[in-house]
């Protein structure tokens, strides 16, 4: 459904824009239906360029981004933009900032009736606005009608997905959308996910959290400055760990039961070589196992 | 220095009332102590850490007390608090870092703050450069922009600056949320050092976040809408927490590693009351599995076991 082939991203920076920053440095990955593909990474990483990328809120600079096997750059004109959108939307961070204080919460709705439903008569909107409110575990009565401080971050987040879900979409690109949320709303939020993903919904889940990344995804992918260290199924990835960065990521999620300290000394210093430098000399992520990338292990991703 | 909060009440004005944003916090912590407050967003733990350091205009001091080494803090009262303010009871503010001016270099925004609390910058400028060193910086941050430094940069410069001057209570409200874990390990290690080095006397840590407090806090105290619920040694309360709410809240949070499909956590179902009209009794009631025909008072905040303290009738 999605692929991303060798995306780069290059911003200008500086004075006169003279300096390179590589955001994103030939990333390769697939998002299917029904799958969630966690991208991992701190900040800086390069994360939300992809997301943002992919939302085509930013040019790729090389490289493709592709949906059920169409250039998502290369689509022209109105129409077909807007048909990509029907199908791929974008969740943020921060849910306030994409409500308007002054309107009740029904308001982010309407902004897509004009654009995308001018046929339905207002007790079919309704109807429509009902069913995704009811499908992200909403009760309409409780929120449509209500005005954004009136309502939790989870409350509105989940309002948000479910603008998304009036319109046709198969794949959600969710950009830290549980990291201003408390304990007991993330995983409500990510049960959700869970749930739509069980529907056939593809998901690309951005985070920094390794600890919850883990928790709704299928494949887990780290990030590190833009370039892919690791990469596989995430069952594979958190069990034998091969990339030294993905190690002592893990080392350092705080867990409930396990001290940093003693998660150190599981840690041990042998990762091997790195994978990329040692096999037959290609830039990228080499196949360390099915499905298993390792990127190369020194410090500046690779050559170039 | 120990500091007891008891039974504090400090409620918000609004157009349409009050918000009983702290109606009935109790904590103890003891001296060289890390103690972590949690609770959902909104239960109040901000309002106890401004409510010890300065109350903006709309927050009035309704009842309760803030003992620091034994003397009374004087929280309702601006300017007799300036005398503790920064010196002895200091705070990392939610959103510290955000809220860098980032057209100032740091070490220009460092003086200024300095001066703006009565210390000489020349005075403390080697102290200073020595304590970023112990976290990691080169005096040369000190010439850099914040935009030119990382989030965990930042919050360690946040750090340093906010325990200069070896405050006995320093509060680090979210101090650790917006980083990575990489670098949330390391200002987390660093809040540590600096009170195995003396720097720091006891050390409340608010934080969404029980795995981290897991890590670092030595007591925990749980707090929900606007009170608190329990507060136990770490262990203890992760072994046995004896509150619904506790239970609840540590059943949230997935085992790291472990999928949806293996365990499905579960939310606690519904939200925390509206401050601004609290329900009577106990304020957990109408989302607790174990509510019976007492729950109708409030539950005393009572030792169960040593340093074990719990507020609800159905906790032995
Ligand atoms: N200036 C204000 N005026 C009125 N009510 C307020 C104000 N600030 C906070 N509140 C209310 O006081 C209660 C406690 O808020 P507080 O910010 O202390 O919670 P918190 O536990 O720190 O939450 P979070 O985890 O989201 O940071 C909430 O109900 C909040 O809506
Ligand atoms: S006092 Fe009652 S309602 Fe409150 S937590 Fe205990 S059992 Fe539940
Ligand atoms: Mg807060």
């Amino acid at each position: 459904m999605l692929t991303l082939d060798r995306v780069s991203k290059v911003y200008r920076v500086g004075t006169f824009g003279t300096q390179p920053l590589n955001a994103v440095r030939d990333v390769s990955l697939t998002v299917p239906p029904g799958v969630v593909v966690s991208l991992i990474g701190e900040s800086g990483s390069g994360k939300s360029t992809i997301g943002r990328m992919v939302l085509r809120l930013t040019p790729v600079t090389s490289g493709a981004i592709a949906f059920d096997g169409r250039d998502v750059a290369g689509l022209s004109g109105h129409r077909a933009r807007k048909g990509y959108y029907r199908h791929v939307q974008g969740v943020f961070q921060d849910p306030f900032s994409s409500f308007n204080p002054i309107f009740p919460v029904d308001r982010v709705f309407d902004m897509l009736r004009g654009a995308y439903f001018p046929g339905l008569s207002d007790t079919e909107w309704r109807a429509s606005v009902r069913r995704g409110t009811e499908r992200v575990g909403l009760d309409p009565g409780q929120v449509l009608g209500r005005y954004p401080h009136q309502l939790s971050g989870g409350q509105l987040q989940r309002l948000l997905i479910a603008r998304a879900l009036t319109l046709d979409i198969r794949l959600l690109v969710a950009d830290e959308i549980i990291s201003m949320l408390d304990a007991s709303t993330r995983i409500d939020v990510l049960n959700l996910l869970g749930d739509l993903r069980a529907e056939g919904l593809g998901i690309l889940f951005v985070t920094h959290d390794l600890a919850l990344g883990t928790y709704v995804s299928d494949t887990t992918v780290i990030l590190r400055r833009g370039a892919v260290a690791e990469m596989g199924p995430t069952r594979q990835v958190y069990a034998s760990p091969r990339h030294p960065y993905t190690r002592g990521l893990l080392a350092s999620v705080p867990r409930m039961h396990r001290t940093w300290a003693d998660a150190d000394a599981e840690l041990d210093s042998a990762a091997g070589p790195c994978p990329v430098h040692s096999g037959p000399g290609t830039a990228g992520p080499v196949e360390v196992g099915p499905d298993h990338f390792v990127g190369c292990f020194s410090d500046d991703a690779c050559p170039e | 220095m120990t500091v007891e909060v008891s039974e504090l009440r400090v409620h918000y004005r609004t157009l349409r009332g009050s918000v009983q944003a702290l109606d009935g916090a109790s904590l103890e912590v003891g001296d060289g102590e890390v103690m972590g407050v949690v609770g959902e967003s909104g239960c109040g733990k901000s309002t106890l850490g401004k409510s010890l350091i300065r109350m903006d205009g709309r927050m009035r001091h309704v009842g309760g007390s803030v003992r620091l080494g034994g003397e009374e803090l004087p929280i309702a009262d601006d300017r007799a608090m300036q005398r503790f303010r920064y010196h002895e009871v200091s705070l990392i503010p939610q959103y510290a870092m955000s809220a860098m001016n980032p057209t100032r270099r740091i070490g220009r925004m460092i003086r200024e703050l300095l001066e703006s609390r009565g210390v000489r910058y020349a005075e403390v400028r080697r102290e200073l450069e020595r304590r970023l060193e112990l976290v990691g910086l080169g005096a040369d941050v000190l010439k850099r922009f914040p935009i030119e430094l990382s989030g965990g940069m930042k919050q360690r410069v946040v750090l340093v600056l906010s325990t200069l001057r070896d405050p006995s209570l320093l509060i680090a409200d979210e101090a650790t949320s917006a980083l990575d874990v990489a670098n949330q390990r390391a200002v987390a290690e660093a809040l540590v050092q600096f009170r195995d080095r003396g720097f720091i006397g006891s050390m409340l840590f608010i934080t969404h976040d029980l795995a981290l407090v897991a890590q670092l806090a030595d007591t925990v105290t749980v707090m929900y809408a606007g009170r608190s619920a329990e507060s136990a040694p770490t262990s203890e309360l992760l072994r046995r927490p004896r509150h619904p709410y506790t239970r609840m809240l540590l059943s949230a949070v997935p085992e790291v590693g472990t999928t949806i499909d293996e365990s499905r956590q579960e939310g606690i179902p519904g939200s925390p009351p509206a401050l601004l009209d609290p329900p009577s009794g106990c304020r957990f009631k109408d989302r607790c599995p174990l509510a019976f025909e007492q729950c109708a008072t409030r539950p005393p905040f009572i030792e169960v076991a040593s340093g074990h303290r719990v507020a609800c009738w159905k906790a032995e």
